[in-house]
């Protein structure tokens, strides 16, 4: 035991003396940031498709969006995260000269990639909710649009909150690639505080214990979010 | 006011409806009736579009709505519809319910109106004094469109015992109450006509009551409603038309006393055994 404490004491003096704390705080800010960036970019390019993909298919441009918008869901869903990322940072920047920061690139990335897991989400959400409420919508003379966004869509997202939630989670977890194109994030963070204190044990289980504490954290607020939505359905 | 001309409907190779020809008047209480499966469904939901016509016309207020060029939704807000199943916003409050088309209707139209005058005062800049053009009279506002509506939804709460109820989500109301609701949703968009189908068939014996007697108001006051149903009661009673259609055509059309009383067609003797 007493090994173990002289590890707690290098990683505490690297972590607070040699200013690992800020790391670790800009680590987590990224991680953060990517993850919450990316989700709400996900949200929106995935509500997009699923509606795209639940569009009556009669006429050729729903056909043509169609089919673009199973492209890129089979695109981003059957390529490894790390695989997206390289290529973009490498690959198409240079092509395209831009120059973004990697901690942006990660962003658009991951909503990029999640846009197509959550487009699918949201589509099995849309379908769930009864063909009854687009039919009353449009019989009042509602457009397709209207009845989409203030009826059907409201009712899907509630349906599929905690598959949402999920996603939100695995996002976080995922981020943890983000250093691939030099983003710190926590793993960098923590990496760095090992290498000053010539010590890994100790970091990468603090490093655990953050992911840990985020994931159960997220997890909570999810399940008081469900609460609150339910009893709104039950207020009298 | 409804003109139908040859109709028409086809899912796939399966043609549903084989050329039905019918006029409704102001005022009608047209009852639909026939075995099921014999498209009295699809044929109320190709007078309002919500199945598009493969062949014919529907001709309602002189426009032939069967026409793909002509905006639907615009036409719809004329013709009410009542559904089986209900089909109330589970998201929205009742009074919601009822307040949504005619808000977002009021809204869409004043948003026209003021781009309509932007135009009117752009292409004004470039006429002379003498050739300026008026400008659409605007004579609501977005505060007064919501507050009418939720009056007058207030007022069709009133009128069917239910405003106590205008806060609750749909989930909490009883069948018969549901389509009361939906009922008044329809109303609210003031329509020429309402379109039920079967109206009562998803509801406990109990409640069949209380729907019938609104829409029995209803026709009294002189809407104009066409009702598929399997009331056959309410049917002699309130309809001045009762249509029989079986296998995608009409086979007999009569006032109510001569439909039950003298039926001639065939299928309909025996169907009328059966069901009476
Ligand atoms: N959306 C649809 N797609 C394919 N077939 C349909 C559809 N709607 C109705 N049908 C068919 O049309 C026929 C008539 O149905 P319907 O109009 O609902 O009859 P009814 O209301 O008289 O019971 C049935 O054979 C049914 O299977
Ligand atoms: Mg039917």
């Amino acid at each position: 035991m007493g090994d173990f404490s002289k590890k707690v004491d290098a990683f505490l003096d690297a972590f607070i003396n040699q200013n690992g704390y800020a790391k670790v705080l800009e680590g987590l800010q990224n991680t953060l940031l990517i993850a919450v960036l990316g989700l709400v970019i996900g949200i929106l390019i995935g509500t997009v498709i699923a509606i795209v993909r639940v569009l009556p298919k009669y006429k050729v441009l729903p056909r043509v969006l169609n089919g673009i918008c199973s492209f890129y869901v089979g695109l981003f869903r059957g390529t490894p995260i790390v695989v997206q990322l390289l290529v973009f940072y490498y690959v198409m920047l240079p092509l395209l000269g831009l120059r973004i920061s990697s901690v942006n690139v990660a962003i658009i990335v991951f909503g990029l990639n999640s846009g197509a897991y959550i487009s699918e989400i949201m589509r099995s959400g849309i379908l769930s909710v009864d063909h009854g409420q687009m039919e009353a919508g449009r019989a009042v003379g509602l457009s397709y649009w209207t009845t989409m966004l203030k009826i059907v869509i409201p009712q899907a997202v509630k349906n599929i909150l905690p598959t949402l939630g999920n996603e939100f989670i695995a996002l976080i977890k995922e981020t943890s690639v983000v250093s691939f194109v030099g983003a710190t994030d926590l793993y960098i963070a923590f990496n760095m505080i090992g290498s000053n204190s010539y010590e890994f044990m100790v970091p990468y289980l603090v490093m655990a214990l953050i992911y840990i504490v985020l994931v159960l954290l997220i997890s909570l607020g999810i399940k008081i979010m469900e609460r609150s939505l339910r009893k709104s359905d039950r207020r009298h | 006011m409804i003109d139908v001309i040859n109709l028409q409907k086809s899912f796939g190779s399966n043609q549903v409806l084989k050329g039905i020809d019918i006029k409704i008047e102001k005022g009608d209480i047209m009852c639909v009736i026939g075995p099921s499966g014999s498209g009295k469904s699809t044929f109320l939901r190709c007078l309002n579009c919500m199945e598009d016509p493969t062949g014919g016309q529907i001709i309602f207020n002189g426009v032939d709505i069967a026409d793909f060029k002509v905006d639907i939704n615009i036409h719809r807000r004329h013709m009410g519809m009542v559904f089986q199943h209900f089909n109330l916003f589970n998201n929205k409050t009742v009074i919601q319910n009822i307040m949504l088309a005619p808000v977002l209707v009021g809204l869409q139209d004043l948003k026209k109106a003021k781009r309509q005058n932007s135009f009117i005062k752009l292409t004004n800049l470039l006429r002379s004094s003498k050739m300026k053009k008026d400008l659409v009279a605007i004579t609501t506002s977005k505060a007064e469109i919501k507050q009418q509506a939720k009056e007058n939804a207030m007022a069709l709460l009133n009128r069917i015992g239910l405003a106590d109820k205008a806060d609750v989500y749909p989930s909490t109301l009883s069948g018969g109450q549901k389509q009361r609701v939906a009922i008044v949703r329809a109303l609210a968009m003031n329509p020429d006509v309402i379109l039920f189908d079967e109206p009562t068939s998803a509801l406990d014996p109990e409640m069949v009551g209380e729907v019938l007697d609104l829409m029995k108001q209803l026709a009294k006051e002189g809407m104009t409603m066409i009702i598929v149903t399997h009331e056959m009661g309410f049917a002699r009673e309130v309809a001045n038309r009762v249509l029989f259609i079986d296998d995608g055509q009409i086979l007999e059309s009569a006032p109510p006393a001569e439909f039950f009383g003298n039926p001639k067609n065939p299928r309909l003797k025996e169907f009328l055994s059966k069901v009476l």
